[in-house]
């Protein structure tokens, strides 16, 4: 019955159809648009290169989008994935009460994403904000987080970072996994904690590694809420990422075309970067098994 | 790049759920460190993860001028007032309805949601059909890709069909498996189980349909439990979807009514956004806590967006 063609593809059938449907026809529509000049008004009208050539050479506010969004993914993602590792290192040892920590760093990742946390983070980075009063307390100069340009882009990114919870619970399952024979025997050659984690926990989880790694770039190539909601791009559009700009482009100045082209450049980005590490990852991911005949 | 090129043997090494659990956590005999400084570590983390929300709490409770003042969580009094008042909103609606607004468009997107992606899973997972690995492929990179891309052309066409100003583009999408992340995660839970029972229940003469809703189905539902929760806590935090396509007031849900209550007025009373923020935390927490045990588990089987 497995071998039951027909029925499989019936079964799929619903994602064929959103696949062409939601995706690949949109897809391929703002391809399109991102050559017309569009107002949502007056039919579109075919442009050529107009789009491309403007912001590749007119723009200057797509270029600082484009440095704040790739300092941002910079930053936050190997901040978000090296704190998911840590802590799943730390948490992968029998400890009483593993549950609740467990628990304790996931919520963050659950809740991060919503307005309310957004509205926590403009008050705990506030002038007179929590942050400010901890550092005040230490005896340390309050920062101006949400109006000084040089410190706005880490508000944005500790909210980021604060949210490793999800690629903690997968790094903690491949741990897990880890045989502990290969510590055991590691031990017994006298290798330190340290050379253990580097040379046997690293080398064997670099499959998740580069999923988690993965996973969150195309995230923070799309982080729209925090910037939106906790500095509205600002101040000196220090934190305008690309996803804001599109967002403005397209729903606040109905220039859809230029907004598709934006888009576009996003898609070309990640793509880019998403081909690059599968590319890399030929010398730096190890699938057990295969290890010896791919090299 | 073409999307169908990339490679899944990344994800597939991602290990299934059945795999996910060895009996017992990683004990070594000499060195097991120190477990106090473990723990110092741990607390001090666990501190700075969660104050915040707690902080959240206790500043629901004061003053405009305490709020700004004091880090400490304790309020100088127990002042519900502020929730009264934010509950009542700016609007001629009240938070009641934007809340009714939320599950209004989170229910129907949860149940959609299950039932298509769970019959793509299956299909993934145990039948062999034509270009089922071009599509599987095509499902991986659609995980890639990102959204915001695809978001003004969806926007046209809902326009064009007049689903503009209803809840019709936040579900229906959802009812061809479009959140391919769960079929992801079914999938790969799938493959971690043994398929005795259902080669026992095929011979005993069940058809697949049968077989889906009384072996797999009950099988999945730790799965399936971690499916319902990431779509209702990422429905209700989702922004830029009603953002998009709502229009009337009435129709706002929680995080859009939130963001107003923010934009309304220039002399913000603080105390009710902070209560309100509160309070629209509440049903995430709430489902997240109900079904942690399953929903961490089903999580670790596959990947999770945060």
């Amino acid at each position: 019955m497995y071998e039951n063609k027909k029925l499989g593809f019936m079964f799929v059938l619903p994602f064929v159809l959103g696949v062409l449907l939601f995706k690949l026809f949109p897809f391929v529509m703002s391809f399109a648009l991102s050559f017309t000049q569009y107002d949502l008004i007056d039919p579109p009208q075919f442009v050529g290169l107009q789009n491309y050539e403007e912001l590749a050479t007119a723009d200057p506010l797509f270029r600082k989008s484009l440095g704040v969004t790739l300092l941002f993914a910079l930053l936050a993602v190997p901040l978000r994935v090296g704190f998911a590792l840590l802590i799943a290192h730390v948490l992968n040892f029998k400890l009483r009460g593993i549950n609740f920590f467990r628990a304790a760093f996931y919520i963050p990742s659950i809740l991060g994403g919503s307005i309310a946390v957004a509205v926590l983070w403009r008050f705990v980075f506030a002038k007179n904000g929590l942050v400010n009063l901890v550092l005040m307390k230490l005896g340390m100069e309050p920062i101006a987080w949400l109006a000084d340009e040089h410190y706005s882009m880490w508000t944005i990114v500790l909210l980021f970072t604060w949210q490793f919870g999800s690629a903690m619970v997968i790094f903690l399952a491949a741990l897990q996994n880890v045989s502990v024979s290969l510590y055991e025997a590691a031990e017994c050659d006298g290798a330190s904690k340290a050379q253990q984690f580097w040379k046997i926990t690293v080398p064997l989880i670099t499959p998740v590694i580069f999923f988690n790694m993965i996973m969150q770039m195309v995230h923070a190539f799309q982080e729209f809420n925090g910037p939106y909601m906790i500095t509205e791009g600002g101040p000196l559009h220090s934190t305008y990422v690309l996803a804001l700009y599109i967002y403005d482009q397209s729903f606040r100045f109905f220039n859809l075309g230029y907004g598709a082209a934006l888009s576009w450049v996003l898609f070309a980005l990640v793509g880019g970067l998403a081909a690059f590490s599968f590319w890399s990852s030929k010398y730096w991911v190890f699938y057990s098994g295969e290890k010896e005949q791919k090299r | 790049m073409s999307r169908a090129d990339i490679r899944t043997d990344a994800i597939d090494a991602v290990p299934a759920h059945g795999a996910a659990r060895p009996p017992e956590p990683l004990v070594l005999g000499r060195d097991r460190g120190n477990p106090w400084l473990r723990y110092v570590a741990l607390i001090a983390v666990a501190i700075v993860m969660l104050y915040p929300l707690l902080w959240l709490v206790g500043a629901s409770f004061k003053s405009n001028a305490e709020i700004f003042t004091s880090a400490g969580f304790w309020p100088d009094r127990l002042d519900f007032s502020a929730y009264a008042k934010g509950w009542k909103t700016s609007t001629e609606y009240t938070f009641a309805t934007y809340f009714l607004n939320s599950f209004l468009i989170t229910i129907p997107r949860i149940i959609v949601t299950v039932i298509s992606c769970v019959l793509v899973a299956y299909a993934f997972a145990r039948f062999e059909f034509w270009g089922k690995k071009l599509l599987f492929s095509i499902m991986i990179a659609t995980m890639m890709l990102p959204l915001i891309v695809l978001r003004l052309p969806q926007y046209l066409v809902f326009r064009e069909i007049g689903w503009l100003d209803s809840y019709l583009p936040l579900i229906v999408p959802s009812a061809f498996a479009t959140d391919t992340f769960f079929v992801f995660m079914l999938v790969q839970f799938l493959r971690g189980i043994p398929r005795d029972m259902e080669e026992a229940a095929q011979i005993d003469g069940c058809n697949s349909l049968q077989l889906l809703w009384h072996i797999i189905v009950p099988m999945l539902k730790p799965a399936i439990i971690s499916v319902i929760v990431f779509q209702f806590i990422w429905t209700m935090n989702d922004f830029m979807g009603p953002l998009i396509y709502l229009a009337s007031v009435e129709k706002y849900p929680v995080s859009l009514a939130l963001k107003m209550s923010i934009g309304a007025t220039e002399e913000v009373e603080w105390a009710n956004v902070i209560a309100i923020s509160v309070v629209a935390l509440i049903p995430s927490v709430l489902v997240f806590f109900a079904a942690q045990r399953h929903f961490i588990e089903g999580a670790t089987s596959s990947g999770v967006k945060g």
